[in-house]
């Protein structure tokens, strides 16, 4: 090799350099989820504290679970961890069959919100 | 914030729940602006990753198909309350990307489509596909400056609405304009649910 020191390292890290990692490789390969959808907006809390390592584990999950000790949609994990959307959903999957995260899926999901949702929104914005 | 569920009494019922929003229109419409106005953080940016299985299942012609692809979506949030979270997300701007406004709109109480009067056609597919889907729109006329401002009836007409269809004028970067964007729309969408509950 003859790159060496920092400036090697570097040709690899800048912003121009895209994604280091494969979407994919942090799940293993497994492009869905072992259960659950995950909409973007459910919300996901974590129902530990604080998890230690364990097999099947990877750092992405832990940082799931310390993301989640405040409540956090799918869509805002995502974002944080700076992982696509699908990534973090198989991340998901995992966790929940541990039952490490708690999830509330969103209302739409369980059918029309009831006007009183909607008159709580307009309040809510009102409110600002 | 903090949200104890262990603490409270009343159980399942005081669990928060989650409604989202689209923001929609052209590309440079100003609608991650809009998203940014109204959120308690900056705009959040989360990406999908669409492989083959996902992109152009019509397009047969070989190699284009099987590289992957990223949507990139902004977002904000705005806590309504304890038990409910507003998202507003900002739908990608391009066609192509059908698929992932059907991921985005499916259960959305509602969607703002921004308009640019120099540019009116741009939200032309983003009224069509919310009239197709039957997911309560309106039409927000973003007042760039230097833009030659037309009247709403104009513009209505132009859009070729429905009459019942909110028309008004915005400012994307106000907190103050967007925020009664959004009382606007949900108010539609509440008009639209209640008639459609009356006829069920």
């Amino acid at each position: 090799m003859t790159l060496q020191g920092e400036s090697a390292e570097h040709q690899w890290v800048d912003d121009h350099a895209g994604p280091v990692v494969r979407p994919y490789a942090v799940t293993g390969g497994r492009a869905r989820p072992v259960t659950g959808t995950f909409d973007l907006i459910s919300l996901v809390t974590a129902t530990r504290k604080d998890v230690s390592p364990e097999i099947g584990l990877g750092p992405e999950h832990l940082a799931i679970v310390g993301l989640c000790q405040r409540m956090q949609s799918v869509a805002e994990i995502a974002a944080h961890l700076d992982l696509p959307v699908g990534t973090v959903r198989v991340l998901l999957g995992d966790l929940m069959a541990r039952s490490l995260v708690q999830i509330r899926e969103p209302q739409s999901t369980v059918g029309i919100p009831d006007h009183s949702i909607f008159e709580a929104v307009i309040n809510g914005l009102r409110a600002l | 914030m903090d949200y104890g569920h262990s603490e409270r009494p009343s159980g399942a019922a005081a669990l928060p729940t989650a409604i989202k929003i689209l923001v929609a229109g052209g590309f440079g419409v100003g609608k991650t602006t809009m998203v940014g106005a109204v959120s308690e953080t900056r705009p959040l940016r989360t990406e999908e990753v669409l492989t083959e299985s996902g992109v152009g299942i019509d397009d047969l012609s070989g190699v284009e198909a099987k590289q992957t692809t990223t949507v990139a979506m902004d977002f904000g949030r705005i806590t309504i309350s304890d038990d409910l979270v507003l998202y507003l997300f900002g739908t990608p701007g391009q066609d192509r990307f059908w698929f992932v406004w059907d991921e985005l709109s499916l259960g959305a109480i509602g969607a703002v489509v921004l308009a640019d009067t120099r540019r009116l056609a741009d939200c032309f597919p983003s009224i069509d596909y919310f009239e197709e889907r039957g997911t309560p729109f309106l039409v927000a006329v973003n007042c760039f400056e230097g833009a030659r401002q037309y009247r709403l009836d104009e513009v209505q007409a132009a859009l070729n609405l429905d009459p019942e269809v909110p028309v008004l004028l915005c400012d994307a970067r106000s907190r103050s304009s967007a925020k009664e964007v959004l009382i606007t729309l949900v108010e539609h969408a509440m008009k639209i649910r209640d008639a459609r509950h009356r006829v069920d």
